[in-house]
């Protein structure tokens, strides 16, 4: 169970001020958790300012995925780092409204290049306002 | 049980039990490759597979798992894919609350019944107190 859980670990990548994280496993619940925890090790560790979770690839996201999504977004905040949540396919989105869960502090976009842009936008704002 | 919609005309495709949480990845992707199986567009396929997302966490967390049982066939005259979820849990008390938004005894958001019936076509729930639980899910093609 263990080597199971290490062969489906999510690899988390550095890039300049941010975090970008490619999901590609259909996750079970124990993996969410796990991925949720290592994000925000990650973020305390090299002070990242945003991650990116690229979710494309995912063909669902039920409550507790997206629970873990949020929670996450949340939990970065109070760290100083946003979560943008990128590539979501048009029938999770849809899937996701249906079963009436609300995302709360979850910032979204379409792709990783406007994921990207919407950090460094938010990053340029900060800085005029600690001037 | 479930009389209006049980048809001897059904097919089964599969039967699963649930035992761990690895499980419930394996019979939601089972689930998603049945509706393709029988030409469901991608949306429906997400909805269902999500909806059973939500049931088979029900049935980890509550239950301590359970069987699934896949059908396909005509449910008032259109094709549908039919999943029966069934447990030897401790049953749910109060059928009414947890069927209504947010409510939760604690491990979830409350989402997994209501949030999963709204996702269906048909959802149909039978529970008996220290017996268990089914609930049926029907999604027309």
């Amino acid at each position: 169970m263990n080597t199971d859980l290490q062969e489906k670990r999510i690899p988390i990548i550095k890039i300049r001020d941010f975090l970008i994280v490619s999901i590609q496993v259909d996750m079970h619940d124990r993996l969410a958790i796990k991925l949720q925890s290592q994000i925000l090790e990650e973020i305390a560790k090299t002070g990242a300012k945003g991650v990116l979770i690229d979710i494309s690839v995912l063909e669902m996201v039920d409550s507790f995925i997206g629970r873990m999504l949020s929670g996450m977004a949340t939990m970065a905040s109070i760290m100083d780092a946003a979560v943008v949540i990128v590539g979501m396919q048009p029938a999770v989105a849809i899937t996701l409204v249906e079963l009436g869960l609300d995302m709360p502090g979850v910032d979204t976009a379409l792709n990783m290049e406007k994921g990207m842009e919407m950090l460094e936008k938010r990053m340029r704002d900060q800085q005029v306002e600690d001037f | 049980m479930f009389e209006q919609t049980t048809d001897k005309n059904w097919s089964l495709l599969d039967k699963q039990v649930l035992e761990t949480e690895y499980d419930i990845v394996r019979i939601r992707q089972l689930i998603r490759s049945h509706a393709k199986g029988i030409q469901m567009g991608i949306v429906d396929q997400t909805r269902i597979t999500t909806a059973v997302s939500e049931l088979l966490r029900n049935m980890y967390n509550y239950a301590n798992g359970g069987e699934v049982q896949i059908e396909t066939g005509p449910v008032e005259g259109k094709m549908a894919l039919i999943i029966t979820c069934s447990d030897h849990g401790p049953g749910i008390e109060n059928l009414e609350m947890a069927m209504s938004d947010g409510y939760t005894t604690g491990m979830g958001l409350g989402y997994g019944l209501p949030g999963a019936k709204r996702l269906v076509d048909k959802f149909e729930i039978e529970t008996q107190k220290d017996k268990g639980t089914t609930v049926r899910l029907i999604k027309w093609r």
